[in-house]
């Protein structure tokens, strides 16, 4: 079956909405819903869809009386823009839609990642594909602290090698 | 029906065959590490055909390295060819996560022949490569999990940004994308009532401590999962390093708890332990509540010596194999609630039994 709204992706959520005694009923894919639940009145235990699908998603969210509350008119048309997602919608779930999202919610994200993990930027594992220059960098970094180690050792011949080594990646990285 | 020998031997992994360094007390060590492809939206809000695409590339990654000793019997399974009970299975083995059993689209898993591999993909994030190891062996499973990550990676293009790390479809997880954790049998600080300051004294080193089966605060059997929060900004050796030592720290703890209750008071601890084993021996009916309840006692019996003749495997093996899932596959039918009371208390009688067979 597919979304009511938008026809195209495939409806995840059904319900019914009775009003005066008039029964409509809604099958929504999971995007839709979302962009409706502005509309949606409270269900009857208090949740609005937007809570609804955090809890399908299972998440509760990070976000304290703070994080909601900033939540302007600037942030609602915060969108990423190749997923579409919003950032009011990434407040609801909690799950980020590609990986772009990170750059379109850049300066949001930093307060969470500090109260989260205490920290702003990766210090872990570089992917060879992927790393680019900061793979060469962290390479340049070993080779320059091995660098001085061999001068330390007087290992001329060595420390050359090493020189050359750290020369080679550096034109890399200007090229 | 199987005989019941026949179903163990098939449906254990490794892990839950028990042994390992410190196993007395640590169950098992896992270490789960995210990647998603780059270009590609995060499951969530990828389309049927992108998602296909993402289990397509993987497979092709996987027959690629068919070669290698993890890879060699390993094969990916669709989770649209299970049925409920199957999965189910797989989730109470710890294989896979309910969401990718329950909520996934396009979900798969990779497992590995001893089932200490499980890829999963098309959970939250595109990949999640999981490697579990019976007792403490966190460093191994890391070592193994970060091969296997490297090995993949010579193949697929993985979404990686320069401050935050690898990208996630959880914010939470971002960075460095593991989550380590092992799973702990903690009888003598339950009994002892310690568990709550030291539950507060592990959340302040960033680390998380959760209950294994069971609802909040309540932990069934006495088994609680310990693992990082931080994924950010540290190296992935640094999280590893920092749990092992708060696990050595809670190991010591119990040890010292366990010596404390036994020349306190042995003779309360030993007719504890044997009341649990006479009821697990003898009862007819046994909810699952009760079964982990006396199962943990049993096994703080072996592990001090109070209880001869039954090996501690047994009871990881029937920590696992009394969940619901376990019980009506050994059944070959659905079973609701009481029957599976009744069968459980037969598989544990059966189980036991074998065993006494075995040692005389």
């Amino acid at each position: 079956m597919l979304c009511q709204e938008c026809g195209k992706r495939p409806a995840t959520l059904h319900y019914t909405k009775i009003v005066n005694g008039e029964k409509t009923e809604f099958h929504l894919c999971e995007v839709c819903a979302q962009e409706k639940g502005e509309q949606i009145p409270m269900m009857e235990n208090g949740f609005s869809i937007h809570q609804l699908l955090s809890g399908l998603l299972n998440f509760d969210a990070p976000y304290g009386e703070g994080g909601q509350a900033k939540q302007s008119v600037q942030s609602g048309s915060l969108r990423c823009p190749t997923c579409g997602l919003t950032y009011t919608q990434f407040s609801k779930i909690g799950r980020l839609g590609c990986s772009d999202c990170y750059q379109a919610f850049g300066e949001r994200l930093i307060p969470l990642f500090r109260r989260v993990h205490g920290s702003t930027s990766h210090r872990g594992k570089v992917p060879e594909r992927t790393g680019g220059r900061l793979k060469i960098r962290r390479e340049i970094e070993q080779l320059k602290e091995q660098l001085k180690q061999c001068v330390a050792r007087e290992a001329f011949e060595e420390a050359a090698r090493l020189r050359d080594r750290i020369r080679a990646l550096q034109r890399k990285l200007e090229g | 029906m199987l005989s019941l020998q026949r179903f163990i031997q098939s449906a254990m992994s490794e892990w839950m065959r028990g042994g390992g360094p410190q196993s007395d007390i640590v169950i098992s060590s896992r270490v789960r590490i995210a990647r998603n492809l780059a270009g590609l939206p995060f499951p969530m809000l990828a389309t049927a055909s992108q998602s296909e695409e993402v289990v397509r590339r993987i497979e092709e990654a996987f027959q690629e390295e068919k070669e290698q000793p993890y890879f060699r019997d390993a094969e990916l399974i669709r989770m649209d060819t299970l049925n409920d009970l199957q999965k189910r299975v797989l989730v109470e083995k710890h294989l896979i996560s309910p969401h990718l059993a329950e909520e996934s689209r396009h979900g798969a898993v990779i497992l590995s022949g001893n089932e200490a591999v499980s890829i999963m993909i098309n959970e939250e994030d595109h990949l999640r490569i999981q490697c579990l190891f019976p007792g403490f062996q966190l460093k191994q499973a890391w070592q193994l999990a970060d091969h296997i990550d490297d090995t993949l990676e010579h193949h697929l293009s993985y979404a990686f940004d320069e401050h935050c790390g690898f990208l996630t479809s959880c914010p939470t997880n971002v960075g460095t994308a593991i989550r380590a954790s092992v799973m702990l049998h903690l009888p003598a600080l339950a009994m002892t009532q310690q568990l709550n300051r030291l539950f507060q004294a592990i959340a302040q080193v960033g680390l998380a401590v959760r209950g294994i089966y069971g609802e909040g605060s309540e932990a069934l059997g006495n088994l609680y999962q310990v693992s990082n929060q931080v994924t950010l900004g540290q190296k992935e050796e640094e999280i590893i390093d920092n749990l092992v030592s708060v696990v050595g720290q809670i190991i010591d703890q119990e040890q010292s708890a366990r010596r404390r209750l036994l020349e306190s008071s042995p003779i309360q601890l030993e007719d504890r332990v044997h009341r649990s084993y006479g009821i697990l021996a003898h009862a007819r009916v046994m909810d699952s509540k009760e079964a982990m309840h006396r199962l943990s006692d049993v096994r703080l019996g072996i592990d001090l010596g109070l209880i001869k003749g039954v090996s501690a495997t047994v009871l990881n093996e029937l920590m696992v194999m009394t969940q619901p899932g376990f019980l009506q596959q050994y059944a070959g039918q659905r079973l609701d609630s009481g029957e599976r009371d009744i069968r459980r208390a037969v598989l544990i009688r059966e189980r036991l039994a074998i065993e006494h067979n075995d040692e005389n």
